[in-house]
């Protein structure tokens, strides 16, 4: 291979593709900033769109970096949104101590449950990531004079933030709160991803074998993300708990592992951005379709996913290197 | 107290095959052995009974007079033995550099740090270059593994490998796949590797073995056949009519 040839097929060096996406980063903290004030009468919903991508930011982590197959990521989401909801309603009402909580529990629940499921993989590993939110969801559901059981857990009723910021009706604090949340967790994020302990992750996702080789502890690694991505699901649904002031079955349930899961691959495994796009695009279409057919909607969704499975395997992210592949193929 | 390798009646079995037979060898440090066989011979299974990816029924491994058998394969690596794959295993979307950084990274224990970049430490982006060089691979640097021809590839694998500062190495078929034209840039890579390294090549290329090695062992249906140097191997009467061929008699 030639010297030039080398320079064309370089990836893009470190610092430029720094400069780049910092870029990027504070475009999109400006246009998160925007939809507080271009949607004043749907805060409620954007609110949910920014703890969404909390939660798919964590799945990616766990599949798009460290390749670990999972259908049972509500189980993290759920614990938090539980832990720091009983919290709320038994102990103490401060939303930073309950978000505290949140974390804590989604840790606990993906290092416990990562001692089991990482043992496994393929099909086993998705299986068994199922199995296990469906046991918490079961629990959940037995437990009911302690979690409301199917009625979900009611009389959450927050503090103000810092005894200053009371939530609101319309969603005021609630958004800002959420966003500070998600940009502090976004750039969390970008550190891991570009740290040892991402690359490793990568490594590991990419040929377990060959870390194994350079002296990995391959199954205690993953766990080690298995439980960072728990903490972040916990954050997730624990804020959940907190701005909605209620948490139900459905915290723990295989449609929102699944929806996620969605998202994820409408948007781009392991690259941070598409937890982003995906989110906020099947939320987005998710509302406006299901406004308009509220029985109907998931065809839209479902052609969507097709799409992008077939022609953009990479995800949406992917989009506009397919477009150039695509132009140059056409001349 | 002995150093380098010391594999003493190692046995194992695959159902009812024998794959390694009561298998004894010494590496020092400094060594250059080759390890041939014909195809199922139990080569690369005794490459991976080595590294700890199969572990065995019955025998002993020790390093500088150490028993290694109970440690798990990840243990091993630390206590210094390293292998090359015989199909090359490498991070393909990685670039070179994150190729070799990633071994340094975990030989320094530094892969846990979770909030530094993966290249801001110094010591390790000097190694990386340093090892580039010995490669020569400072121009693909920057590249995806995936988009190097397969020879480059098996340069990044040595590379990596050695990025482990292993006491022990061992190359399995580090040729293998790599035309012909090409196998002397290989044999050069095989030449400059540190001398007080040991070094177990495992190889089909006969011209690569003799150049390389000072000892040959000859392993056959899990047993060591013969040991001796390239020439008493290649004089060797059952070693021809078994596996090398009237061509290497003289």
């Amino acid at each position: 291979m030639s010297t030039d040839a080398a320079k064309t097929l370089a990836v893009t060096p470190p610092r430029k593709r720094f400069r780049t996406r910092l870029l990027l980063d504070l475009v999109l903290i400006g246009i998160g900033s925007a939809t507080f004030f271009l949607f004043p009468e749907n805060l409620g919903f954007v609110t949910r769109v920014l703890i969404m991508i909390i939660f798919v930011l964590s799945l990616d982590l766990v599949i798009g970096y460290a390749g670990i197959a999972t259908l049972g990521h509500a189980a993290l989401f759920g614990s938090g949104a539980y832990a720091a909801g009983l919290f709320a309603v038994y102990i103490s009402a401060d939303p930073l101590i309950g978000l505290a909580i949140g974390i804590i529990a989604g840790a606990v629940i993906a290092f416990l449950s990562g001692l089991i499921l990482l043992r496994a993989g393929g099909l086993t590993l998705l299986m068994l990531s199922i199995a296990i939110a469906q046991i918490l969801q079961e629990i959940a559901n037995k437990e009911r004079p302690l979690t409301g059981g199917s009625d979900g857990l009611l009389g959450i009723d927050m503090d103000p933030i810092f005894g200053i910021f009371a939530f609101d009706f319309f969603g005021r604090t609630g958004f800002w709160y959420v966003f500070v949340i998600l940009v502090m967790v976004f750039f969390l994020l970008k550190l891991v991803v570009a740290s040892p302990f991402g690359l490793a992750a990568r490594g590991i996702h990419e040929s377990p074998a060959r870390m194994r080789a350079i002296g990995t502890p391959v199954y205690w690694r993953l766990v080690g993300i298995y439980t960072l991505a728990g903490a972040i699901a916990g954050i997730a649904g624990a804020l959940s708990a907190q701005v909605t002031e209620l948490v139900s079955l459905e915290a723990l349930g295989f449609t929102l592992s699944a929806e996620a899961l969605i998202m994820l691959i409408l948007g781009g495994t392991g690259r941070l951005y598409g937890a982003i796009f995906g989110t906020v695009i099947f939320m987005s279409v998710h509302h406006w379709a299901a406004s308009i057919d509220p029985f109907n909607w998931l065809f839209v969704i479902g052609g969507l996913v097709l799409v992008v499975v077939y022609f953009v395997p990479e995800g949406l992210l992917g989009l506009p290197a397919k477009l150039r592949q695509w132009l140059r193929a056409g001349r | 107290m002995s150093s380098g390798l010391e594999v003493k009646n190692l046995q194992k079995h695959f159902g009812g095959i024998v794959v390694a037979n009561n298998i004894c060898l010494d590496l020092k440090p400094g060594d250059r052995k080759a390890l041939i066989g014909p195809n199922g011979a139990g080569k690369t299974t005794f490459a991976n009974l080595l590294t700890g990816t199969l572990m065995p029924e019955s025998g002993s491994i020790r390093l500088d007079g150490a028993d290694i058998l109970s440690l798990k394969e990840s243990k091993r690596v630390r206590a210094g033995v390293a292998k090359t794959f015989q199909i090359t295993t490498l991070f393909k979307a990685m670039s070179v550099r994150e190729n070799i950084r990633l071994p340094i990274l975990e030989r320094e224990r530094k892969s846990l740090n979770w909030l530094s970049s993966s290249a801001s430490f110094p010591e390790v982006e000097n190694e990386i270059e340093q090892l580039l060089t010995q490669f020569n691979l400072e121009t693909f640097a920057d590249l995806r593994v995936q988009d190097l021809a397969y020879g480059q590839q098996r340069l990044v694998e040595m590379a990596l490998t050695l990025a482990l500062k292993p006491r022990i190495l061992i190359l399995d078929e580090p040729s293998a796949g790599v035309p012909t034209s090409d196998a002397h840039i290989i044999i050069e890579a095989i030449e400059r590797l540190p001398q007080d390294l040991a070094v177990l090549i495992i190889e089909h290329d006969m011209k690569l073995v003799f150049r390389v090695a000072a000892r040959i062992v000859v392993l056959v249906n899990g047993a060591i056949l013969l040991e001796g140097s390239p020439e008493e191997i290649a004089g060797n009467q059952q070693v021809r009519d078994l596996y090398l061929g009237a061509s290497h008699a003289h």
